[in-house]
Order: C-alpha cells, then structure tokens, then sequence
C-alpha cells in the first residue's frame, strides 16, 4: 500500500506524518506521532477512550482514517493541561477519585471538555448523555459525573 | 487499499465506477470504518466525499432544506431551521450512537448503509425526502423511499453517490415524530420504530398522514392504509388503535436475540400510535 503524507494541525503545533490509507487517525497519533494519551479500547467506536476533537467536534479517533485528517485541526488530551497546570477538569477527576484504572479517563476529559465548551452549565442527565460513549468499567460513573460538575461550577466562576 | 479524497461529485463517481473491486464511499465513516476492522470489507478504493464543495452544508432551497451529504447528524441538530420545520427527522438522525458518532454520521451514510433499522430513514421516508445521486451518467433525484432495497443493499448503481437529501417545504400546521424502541435508554439499535408525518386542516383534522416503520422488514415499510385511517380525524382513541393495527399488518420482521416477529409487530403499531400524537401536537393539534 502507498504511504499518504499528512500534514495537519494537532492542538494548535503544525505535524506531518505517513499513513497507510487503510490506518486509523488514532494509530497514527499513537504510534507515528507518540501522542499515546488516546487510548484504543474497542476500535469500533463503542468506548470513547480514543476520543479527540477534529475541526471542534468530538469524535472516536478509531473511527477516522489519518488520511481525513489533511488540513484538520485535531486537539488531543496532550493538549489539555497549560504546561504544568492542570485543566480543572483534570484537577477535579484526581480530587474527586474519578478514575481507577485510568485507560477511559483521557477520552472522557477530551470529552466532558468538549461539553463543557458547547454547555458551560449542564444537568447530570446532559453530562451522562454526553458521556454516554465513553464507556468505564472501574468508577460506576458517579464520580465522574460530581468531578465533570466541580469544574464546570469553577470554569463558571473564573 | 487506495483512498482519494475526490474534489467534485463527478470525480468520486468516476473513480468509483472504475475500480472493478470492492469499493467504500466515505462520508463520516461511522459504518465504513467498523466494516473496515472487523475484516467485513477489504475495499481496493476508499472515495472520501468530505471535500466536495457543498457537500457539507444545510442550504435553504424552496422552503426546504437540501442537507449535503456530508453534514454530520450533531450538525443537523444544531440547525435550528431544520429542526423546526422536520423535527421527527432530526429526532430519529439524532438517535443514532453516541456524542462522538453523532460528530461524524451522516443521513445519507445511514441511508446507504441499508440497514432496515436506520434511525434516520424512516423519518426521511415520512417526509417524502429527495435524494439527490451523482453517477458516471450525470445526476438524478431519487425519493429516499426507493433507495432502501434490504440489508445492506440499496438500489444505487454503480458509481452512484448520493450528495444530498432534500428535505421538501411543509404548510402551516403540519409535523413530525419518532420514536423507536430500545431495551436500553441509549446508544442501541432500533428493535422496533415508528415515524408519523402529519399536516392537518384549520379545524385541527389530519389531512395528510404519512406512517413509516422500521426495523420491522428488510427495509423501511411506508404503512398506507394506517395513514389513510388518519386522514379526517382528530386521532381519537379508536382510530389510532385501527392505525396501530394496520401497521401491525405490514410487519414482516425477523426473530432475533433483540426481539421476536410478535414483540416487534405489536411494538411497531404502539410507537406509531404514540409518535402520532406527538407529531400532532407538534402541529398545533388539540384534543
């Protein structure tokens, strides 16, 4: 198969990659780029642990080839923390116990970010809809969901 | 593998109706790309459609909405215009998987796909939408209705993509609804759904229905004779149990692990009654 040489934007520095035409988006940034915050949990689009936003929207990174991502902006959970600082969101997961295992976590703080951009006050049922694709076997989702509210109540209140 | 992102419609068509191999049109890749996994399809050529200018755009036409190919369904449900005047399309496109699939699936992908429990089609088919087709031959306009032609297959012939979906203009007091039925809350394939499209006179009678079913037959059934039932009534309790009844009559479906022909059947004619009477109180009907 033939390389396609990529050239796109992944949280906000310019990149450029190879890719077999058959690969996914997120095996590309695992393992051309060594961006392994996405994780593969399913490669079916069920899980929501590869997830990333591509052009402002949440998407399963499993579920777009590396090739669609010419002339894409991409952010990734790399992207998330300022430096040293933490997100709140990511602040507030490791306050609240939100994780165990840890592998869901980059893909719902991808994902609870892109809510809480489009929705800066969302109920519990809107956060667990939202959140409805990202699946995590240790939590129970409970925490998740009081650690994704903590940090909207401070994103709210800076 | 090849994969080409083809700048025109009659690029894509081209390329498609060239390679003599197996071949996959890639909108938002929600199905494609799990074909692609699970070893289902070796495609020789992937023709991404994603950069064919328009194709990803809502644009007002006639008092409708033509929806490019590629607009993905959370798009739609931003779309404040679409979603006013075809709400039971957007509820049904809307349905489907989660936040991140709704970031990339497409009507049209769903409707290609063929599979007859599409949460989008039923509610397109109700709504008397307009396929719009490119193909080696030059371009046709196809009621979504006929492209469905079982699991998996549609009437499309080769080197055809469709490019958009025109959504026709309404009247005043006329609307939509769908339902479906999933033994979970979310993220589930329909095991039985229903679509009604209704316009009704001043006096709050319907006077024009249009009952489609899914997942009950190898495609979508649009239920005639349930719809007719409609026609000048105020869907009193008697005539929507005459209605569920015959769409129960143009059930066909399979038994499977997620639901036997008799809960299907039963199910489709419930979901038609009620998303009757939310397509009519959508439409400013009153009881």
């Amino acid at each position: 198969m033939k390389s396609i040489p990529v050239s796109t934007t992944i949280n906000g520095d310019p990149y450029e990659f190879l890719c077999a035409p058959d690969e996914t988006l997120l095996d590309a940034l695992r393992n051309r780029l060594g961006l392994t915050g996405a994780k593969e949990g399913c490669g079916t689009g069920d899980c929501g642990a590869c997830s990333v936003t591509l052009n402002g929207r949440l998407v399963c990174s499993c579920l777009v080839l590396g090739a669609e991502a010419e002339g894409a902006e991409i952010a990734t959970i790399e992207g998330m923390a300022d430096g040293d600082e933490l997100h709140p969101l990511q602040r507030h997961f490791i306050d609240h116990a939100a994780l165990q295992c840890g592998i869901c976590t980059p893909g719902i703080l991808v994902a609870a970010k892109s809510l809480l951009e489009k929705n800066p006050d969302p109920t519990d049922e809107e956060v667990r809809y939202w959140l409805a694709g990202n699946l995590c076997r240790c939590t129970g989702y409970d925490k998740i969901i009081r650690a994704v509210q903590a940090a909207a109540a401070e994103m709210r209140g800076a | 593998m090849r994969y080409v992102a083809a700048r025109t419609a009659k690029e894509a068509a081209g390329l498609l109706a060239a390679e003599p191999g197996v071949t996959r049109v890639l909108a938002g890749g929600t199905d494609v790309l799990v074909q692609l996994k699970s070893g289902l399809v070796e495609p020789e050529l992937i023709v991404d459609i994603k950069k064919i200018p328009g194709i990803g755009d809502i644009t007002a036409e006639n008092g409708g909405f033509r929806i490019g190919a590629a607009v993905p369904n959370a798009a739609l449900g931003e779309h404040a215009g679409v979603v006013a005047l075809w709400p039971g399309v957007v509820e049904g496109a809307n349905l489907i998987g989660s936040t991140q699939v709704q970031g990339r699936c497409t009507m049209a992908g769903n409707l290609c796909n063929g599979s007859p429990a599409g949460d989008a089609v039923p509610g397109l088919v109700a709504a008397n939408a307009v396929a719009r087709i490119a193909g080696p031959g030059g371009e046709r306009d196809c009621p979504v209705a006929d492209v469905p032609a079982g699991p998996g297959k549609t009437t499309l012939k080769t080197g055809e993509i469709v490019t958009s979906i025109f959504l026709p203009a309404r009247p005043d007091r006329a609307s939509d609804a769908y339902l479906r039925f999933i033994p979970r809350t979310e993220m589930d394939i329909a095991v039985a759904s229903a679509a009604v499209s209704l316009e009704l006179a001043a006096d709050g009678t319907v006077k024009a229905a249009r009952i489609v079913l899914g997942a009950v037959a190898p495609t979508v059934v649009v239920a005639d004779e349930a719809g007719k039932l409609l026609v000048g009534t105020k869907l009193d309790d008697a005539t929507l149990a005459r209605m569920a009844k015959a769409c129960e009559a143009v059930c066909k479906p399979i038994d499977d692990k997620r639901g036997t022909v008799a809960f299907r059947t039963r199910t489709a004619g419930t979901l038609a009654r009620r998303a009757a009477l939310i397509a009519y109180a959508r439409a400013g009907g009153k009881k």
